[in-house]
């Protein structure tokens, strides 16, 4: 956990100003001639003769210094993960640079084809680990092939699909049963592993009735994919039931559990008879996030699905441990060799590290954190709450709206949201699609941000709300102080954006021209 | 932007219909009868729409610069405007209705889109007057508003007006012109019809939320409407409702009605428009059938509102058959409170049908809602 930054206050509100370099990118940049390190005697490198080019590369010709103070310029205009960042769903924390090291010093001069006799301590962390989280969710097995939260729900719909067949019920159990709550990548990996999806509405509660559930559940039921609590914070109480009743039926039960912080030590997925459960390392295990690349999910299942687990799996045999690739009834792979294996050392020291007792006060500690959020937010002029009739308790997230801000000053929440950048906030989770709830946001604290920072963010809110009423233009402005400007164009518009800069060059090429 | 250089900057079409939403405190289910105007004059009460449609015109200034050609506006929506707003001159005769149409008419060619204060009424005469098919958007200021051209709130419209003609592509849907048949409501029975279709600004997909990503829903009802005809059945009856939706389902077999109901033996359509009796005369005994309907218009009816043909009746003749509905995950997640309803003017039969759909809401994709009576 991080030190709070301490004494912040509203006087601090017009201060910040975000770095704003006036440079062009890097291939305008640069002089014929202007070197970084020039060796004298630089090897030709040897290639097949239909693989060297016959045309050198436009590459702009920049000194060392120049390249790396514009990189640094650069890296000084990040737009996001630099302020405090509140950002629901993705439960942030801080990864400690301690795991970096760890990383960079145990794992950077291994390869996962070595044999596995020069691997023994990397394939005893993975056990270890496997082991931590089952005694976590009461799983028996874990594996953490799967490259991000979604790859392990797709992990999980190749189970089923594996489970079904070995019971030769695959043709007839055609349909996966989900809510509208659950996160969008449990339906769409059903989808692509075949499976008709059955998404659940919510109703008077917040969350779908039991009566609604056995509607859909029957002979045609693979599986039932949800998470609890949801997004909107609420903990679905029949969940036991929900489970029972799809066993009932001989479908499967997979508990997405991306949002686990809340209830980290307060519950066991296998416990409420959940088949299977996936954690999400970048998220409640402390390791760095990644846009969906070198991220962990890891997906753990009790033992009448470990045969159908992708490969291959790390057994302990005495003292030794050994890679298992030798199951003939595993789904095969969803990912290269063990998955992203730095992500899993550093998730591991950062469980070790916090232990049981940590993982308890860090989970008392974000729903805190959000209840005192949902609070102070329930006093904010114009912001209400998802589903107001609805008192249950909200776990480690809620979402609100300004629906009422917005008909009364045009403000819409991303206007707002891009207005906090201006006060070093970074801009807000709203919701996931479809919006059930109208100008929507879910702020998230979990256990890092310290209430100076939670303050502060809420501080910013009611100021920013505050100029809705009092300067819209100022609000529909924004951001003023952000590395950019407000864009002018959708961005899927092809003739306008580029991403490489030969596409630039065609696209714009006429008009660059002409000045 | 060379080619909007050329054009004349994008001008908004204003109409207030003064006499809307008068007949709802008057008991009354619409404002359509020609003598509400003195009778509401007579009780001492004063139209909301001129009002409702300063909120919206508010709205849409702390948004937009832009022009503004106008009908006759009621002196409370003119007063939020500061005067600068150039009004069509329509004439002495044009009254009412009359002047609806003649102002809709008039701005052909002249703005971008038309921004009506009304209720469904309104919206029709709007539609009817309409035929240079210009984007329409409602001010919700009536005592029915079935039809998808409605914002949810004055302030909504004047927004979503002022980003339409400011977007550098504007994009627009089709929606459902729905009313309540006042001839059918005489005679004691409440249905409804659709009158027509109309593009409305989508207010969806300009800025998308960083995370999600949004998906495609018209795509997604595409690709469940290719995979709905591909397994359609040769034995099978398919009984197909009106609206956009439907109307897209039928291009696919052969070509249908918008706005009427439809006949299918398999993937192919075999009989237009048809009428309730139309129906019960095409139903052999024994022969399964099927029933396709959409959600139509913007308050949640799938049975009994603008495709009332298909009736208590017809259901019972064809044996209560399995009924389908198609319709996009974002006009669901739209509803409030989040439920469909039917109304087959048979409370028993509604009964029977009320509980848990599975609608069809992209390929390989249903949503269960509620289906209340
Ligand atoms: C509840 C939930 N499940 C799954 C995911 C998908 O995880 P990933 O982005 O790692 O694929 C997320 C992402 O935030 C999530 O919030």
């Amino acid at each position: 956990m991080t030190a709070p930054i301490a004494k912040r206050s509203k006087a601090q509100f017009e201060g910040y100003r975000a770095a704003r370099w006036p440079e062009p990118v890097v291939t305008q940049m640069g002089c014929p001639g202007r070197r970084g390190v020039v060796f004298e005697e630089a090897p030709t490198p040897e290639l097949p003769k239909g693989a060297a080019r016959k045309t050198a590369p436009a590459l702009p010709e920049i000194t060392e210094h120049d390249a790396l103070r514009h990189y640094l310029h650069l890296s000084q205009m990040t737009l996001g993960m630099m302020g405090v960042s509140l950002f629901g769903t993705c439960t942030m924390k801080y990864n400690p640079r301690i795991g970096e090291r760890a990383a960079l010093k145990h794992l950077a001069d291994l390869h996962p084809l070595q044999h596995p006799d020069t691997l023994q301590g990397v394939l005893e962390l993975y056990d270890n680990f496997s082991d931590f989280l089952c005694e976590v969710s009461g799983m028996d097995q874990f594996v953490f092939q799967a490259g991000g939260g979604a790859d392990a729900a797709y992990t999980h719909a190749c189970v089923t699909r594996a489970y079904h067949a070995s019971r030769g019920e695959l043709e007839q159990r055609d349909q996966i049963i989900t809510t509208i709550q659950t996160h969008p990548c449990s339906p769409a990996t059903a989808n692509t592993a075949g499976f008709e999806v059955i998404t659940l509405s919510l109703e008077e509660n917040g969350y779908p009735s039991v009566e609604q559930l056995k509607s859909v559940v029957g002979p045609r039921t693979a599986a039932l994919m949800v998470n609890n609590p949801d997004d909107m914070g609420i903990y679905n109480p029949d969940i036991k039931e929900w489970v029972d009743i799809v066993h009932a039926a001989g479908g499967l039960c997979f508990y997405d559990h991306a949002n686990f912080n809340g209830v980290m030590t307060r519950l066991r997925a296998r416990e409420l008879g959940f088949d299977a459960c996936m954690y999400m390392l970048h998220k409640t295990f402390g390791a760095p996030k990644g846009g969906g690349g070198p991220a962990v999910g890891a997906y753990g299942c009790a033992e009448h699905l470990v045969p159908f687990l992708p490969g291959p799996l790390v057994v302990k045999e005495g003292a030794r441990y050994r890679l298992d690739d030798d199951r003939p009834e595993s789904i095969g792979r969803v990912r290269e060799f063990w998955g992203n294996a730095p992500q899993v050392l550093k998730a591991y020291a950062w469980a070790r590290a916090m232990g049981a007792e940590g993982l308890r006060e860090a989970a008392d500690l974000s729903v805190l954190a959000n209840n005192y959020m949902d609070h102070r937010l329930a006093q904010v002029r114009g912001v209400s709450r998802s589903n107001p009739g609805i008192d249950a308790p909200r776990m480690e997230m809620t979402r609100h709206s300004v629906e009422q801000v917005a008909a009364e000053t045009g403000c819409s929440i991303f206007e707002i949201s891009m207005r906090m950048t201006d006060f070093g906030i970074d801009a807000l989770w709203l919701s996931h699609e479809p919006l059930l709830v109208p100008e929507p946001f879910t702020p998230e604290a979990g256990e890092l941000w310290s209430k100076e920072d939670i303050d502060y963010w809420i501080d910013v809110l009611e100021h920013v709300i505050e100029e809705a009423y009092a300067t819209p233009d100022v609000v529909k402005g924004a951001p003023h102080n952000a590395p950019i400007r407000q864009l002018t164009t959708a961005l899927d518009e092809p003739d306008q954006w580029a991403t490489t800069w030969r596409a630039y060059e065609r696209k714009h090429g006429q008009r660059m021209a002409a000045e | 932007m060379p080619e909007d250089d050329l054009k004349r900057p994008r001008r908004l079409g204003l109409l207030v219909n003064p006499v809307a939403g008068l007949g709802g405190p008057m008991g009354e289910k619409g404002s359509d009868a020609p003598d509400i105007a003195a009778r509401a004059e007579a009780a001492g009460r004063a139209g909301q729409a001129g009002a409702r449609a300063a909120r919206a015109l508010a709205a849409f200034r702390r948004a937009s610069e832009a022009p503004i050609l106008a009908g006759p506006l009621p002196p409370e929506t003119r007063a939020a405007l500061d005067g600068e707003v150039e009004t069509l001159d329509l004439g002495p005769t044009a009254q009412g209705r009359a002047e609806t149409l003649a102002a809709v008419a008039a701005m052909a060619e002249r703005v971008d889109l038309i921004l009506f204060a009304g209720g469904d009424g309104t919206a029709r005469d709007v539609a009817e007057a309409n035929r240079a098919g210009l984007p329409v958007i409602g001010i919700p200021a009536g005592v029915k508003m079935h039809s998808g051209v409605f914002a949810r709130s004055p302030e909504r419209a004047g927004r979503i007006a002022a980003e339409f003609l400011a977007a550098r592509t504007p994009r627009t849907d089709l929606v459902e012109i729905l009313d309540i048949d006042e001839e059918a409501r005489r005679a004691g029975q409440l249905s409804a019809r659709i009158y027509s279709v109309a593009r409305t600004p989508a207010t969806r997909g300009e800025r998308q939320n960083p995370k999600a990503g949004g998906g495609d829903m018209l795509a997604d009802l595409d690709a469940a409407l290719a995979g709905y005809v591909a397994g359609m059945v040769e034995e099978t009856l398919y009984i197909l409702g009106p609206g956009t939706t439907m109307a897209a389902l039928k291009a696919r077999i052969g070509g249908g009605t918008l706005l009427g109901v439809d006949l299918a033996e398999g993937p192919r359509i075999t009989a237009r428009d048809l009428s309730e009796d139309d129906l019960l005369e095409r139903i052999p005994p024994g022969r399964p059938v099927r029933v396709v309907l959409t959600v139509v218009g913007g308050q949640g009816f799938v049975l009994g509102r603008g495709n009332q043909q298909i009736s208590a009746r017809v259901l019972e003749r064809a044996g209560r058959p399995p009924i389908d509905v198609v319709c996009s995950a974002e006009k669901l997640a739209g509803l409030t409170p989040p439920e469909l309803t039917i109304d087959t003017g048979d409370p028993a039969l509604d009964a029977q049908l009320s509980g848990y759909w599975p609608i069809t809401t992209g390929p390989g994709r249903k949503q269960v809602v509620r289906v209340v009576a």
